[in-house]
């Protein structure tokens, strides 16, 4: 199967790899999939205290080329973006920029899903309610 | 060096060119039908054929009227199991074979499943191998088949064939073995191995696609298969269809090359794969699959931890491999095989074949050893399970979220 040239971009070049300290506060974490699938991301996101916009994001995956680039466009498209905004990203979103074949939309899920994580996991540290995910996956 | 490098020759082989300069003047000058009695075309091409079947009988020790020819080792093994099941019907029902079989001897005796038969699936051990004590233990008066794999197509491991020939002669049991992947690589002697069924094929040898053998024994006892495919009644009855003579010449050829070259080669290949295997396993985290003292020359299945393999394919893309990773499946589902050696998921979905093979050259084994090296390293770099695995979490502590 060959992969779209933004996969391969992606995957040759990921965005902001690494990690956040996940002890503070204004750090959400988000750790989704399962090693025995083949499939684990972790999503974080660094929320500034004053102007509630996420002003870092980073990611570590194993997986997949797909998944790969997935969680790379995440963070490049979180970055920037305030946490409403955030929530809007849909997996589709990422299908449709990557070019991802229908074996490889759970890969978009997982992104999602991740997001989500990250953002529930802010909002706990920040003594919010965790946000009920309008959409269901799995 | 020419990129990209070809290290899964488990999946197939290149045509030997010598093989194909045999094959040509079948396609075009002599392209006779082999049943033609009555014009010299059909005597020329039945002439190739003779002459083929000894070269086939020649490398595995068999009469040269035991061969019978088939589409392949796929077809092969079908018609052994699905017509020795038909044939002795009278005799029992019940088929003794391995978990780790490929797909067309497990799927065949399904298939048989469903029509009465009563088939035990033997487990292996964590090295991949069967005991003969398993097949000893499950043997019963109405059994009637013993198949088990010559060596293996992902891991490579070798059988104990030669004990499991053995036992089965004495218990009065018919033997198959897919040799698909050690014929033309190992020794393979249906004589001494007490083989009565044997499948091969002469696209894994650096022979053509389409084009393969079953051995079925003549004496001693006199093995009989039911026919799979009805019609002219070529091949003593038990396979029709029109020879595919080109093809049969090919595998011929394939056939008389790896006899004489096979010891020598062995040598080379296992040296090559050695220096692969022992280059990667300094690695940290990364082990063999497999048992690696009874194995093919060639193969070197591999798992690197916390790195998931189709990913890892993704950053060798100038080296052609396969991995038990299926990612891409549906199911998510990891090599079958792999996980019946008691592996994790977690493992199987890290590993990577490398299948080397006779136009290998150290230069490519050496670039490979680079160029997966750098790969692992920066792919662990970006994993979040290397990461834990550094920082001493243990990952089985951890709740996943399944999906």
């Amino acid at each position: 199967m060959a992969y779209s040239d933004k996969v391969v971009d992606h995957y040759t070049n990921p965005r902001n790899i690494g990690t956040l300290d996940k002890s503070k506060n204004t750090v959400g974490t988000g750790l989704v999939g399962a090693p025995e699938c083949g499939d684990v991301m972790r999503l974080q996101i660094e929320v500034n205290d004053e102007t509630g916009v996420i002003q870092d994001a980073k990611f570590k995956t194993f997986g997949c080329g797909s998944a790969i680039a997935s969680s790379s466009l995440a963070t490049e498209w979180l970055k920037g973006k305030t946490i409403d905004q955030a929530l809007e990203i849909d997996n589709m979103d990422i299908v449709e920029e990557l070019a991802l074949p229908p074996v490889k939309i759970h890969c978009s899920v997982l992104a999602e899903d991740a997001i989500r994580m990250a953002i529930n996991d802010y909002r706990a540290k920040q003594g919010l309610e965790p946000l009920i995910s309008e959409k269901v996956h799995h | 060096m020419k990129l990209p490098i070809y290290l899964d020759n488990n999946a197939t082989t290149q045509v030997d060119p010598r093989v194909f300069e045999v094959m040509i003047p079948f396609f075009l000058n002599d392209f006779g039908n082999a049943a033609s009695k009555s014009h010299p075309f059909g005597w020329k091409a039945e002439e190739a054929v003779d002459y083929a079947r000894e070269q086939i009988a020649a490398l595995i020790g068999a009469n040269e009227k035991e061969i019978i020819f088939t589409s392949g080792a796929t077809e092969s093994n079908n018609l052994a199991i699905k017509g020795v099941y038909e044939m002795y019907a009278a005799k029992g029902n019940h088929f003794i074979t391995v978990t780790t079989e490929h797909k067309a001897v497990l799927d065949a005796c399904k298939h048989l499943e469903k029509l009465g038969a009563e088939i035990t699936y033997l487990p292996v051990g964590s090295d991949g191998l069967l005991k003969v004590e398993q097949v000893a233990e499950a043997i019963k008066p109405n059994t009637v088949l013993v198949s088990v794999m010559y060596g293996n197509n992902e891991l490579g491991v070798i059988q104990p064939i030669r004990e499991i020939g053995k036992l089965c002669k004495e218990k009065g049991v018919l033997f198959h073995t897919d040799a698909t992947q050690a014929v033309g690589k190992i020794p393979v002697d249906v004589l001494a191995d007490n083989i009565d069924l044997m499948s091969f094929t002469a696209h894994k040898m650096y022979g053509p696609k389409g084009i393969g053998a079953l051995y079925v024994r003549r004496k001693n006892p006199r093995v009989k298969v039911t026919a799979q495919m009805d019609g002219g009644g070529h091949e003593r009855g038990m396979r029709s269809g029109t020879l595919n003579v080109p093809g049969i010449v090919g595998l011929g050829k394939a056939c008389e090359l790896a006899r004489l070259e096979m010891d020598a080669e062995a040598i080379r290949l296992s040296a090559l794969r050695d220096k692969l295997e022992n280059a990667l396993l300094n690695l940290e985290e990364s082990y063999v699959n497999g048992s690696a003292e009874h194995r093919l020359p060639h193969t070197a299945n591999i798992s690197f931890k916390y790195v998931e393999g189709e990913g890892l394919m993704m950053g060798i893309k100038d080296i052609a491999v396969s991995s038990g990773s299926a990612c891409t499946s549906a199911s998510l589902e990891p090599s079958y095989v792999l996980k019946n050696l008691g592996l994790d998921d977690e493992l199987a979905h890290s590993s990577l074949r490398f299948g080397l093979g006779r136009f290998t050259t150290e230069e490519e084994v050496d670039y490979t050893i680079n160029c997966v090296t750098e790969a692992v390293n920066k792919l662990r770099d970006m994993s979040p399970l290397w990461e834990m695995f550094k920082e001493g979490i243990d990952l089985k502590s951890i709740e996943w979220t399944e999906h």
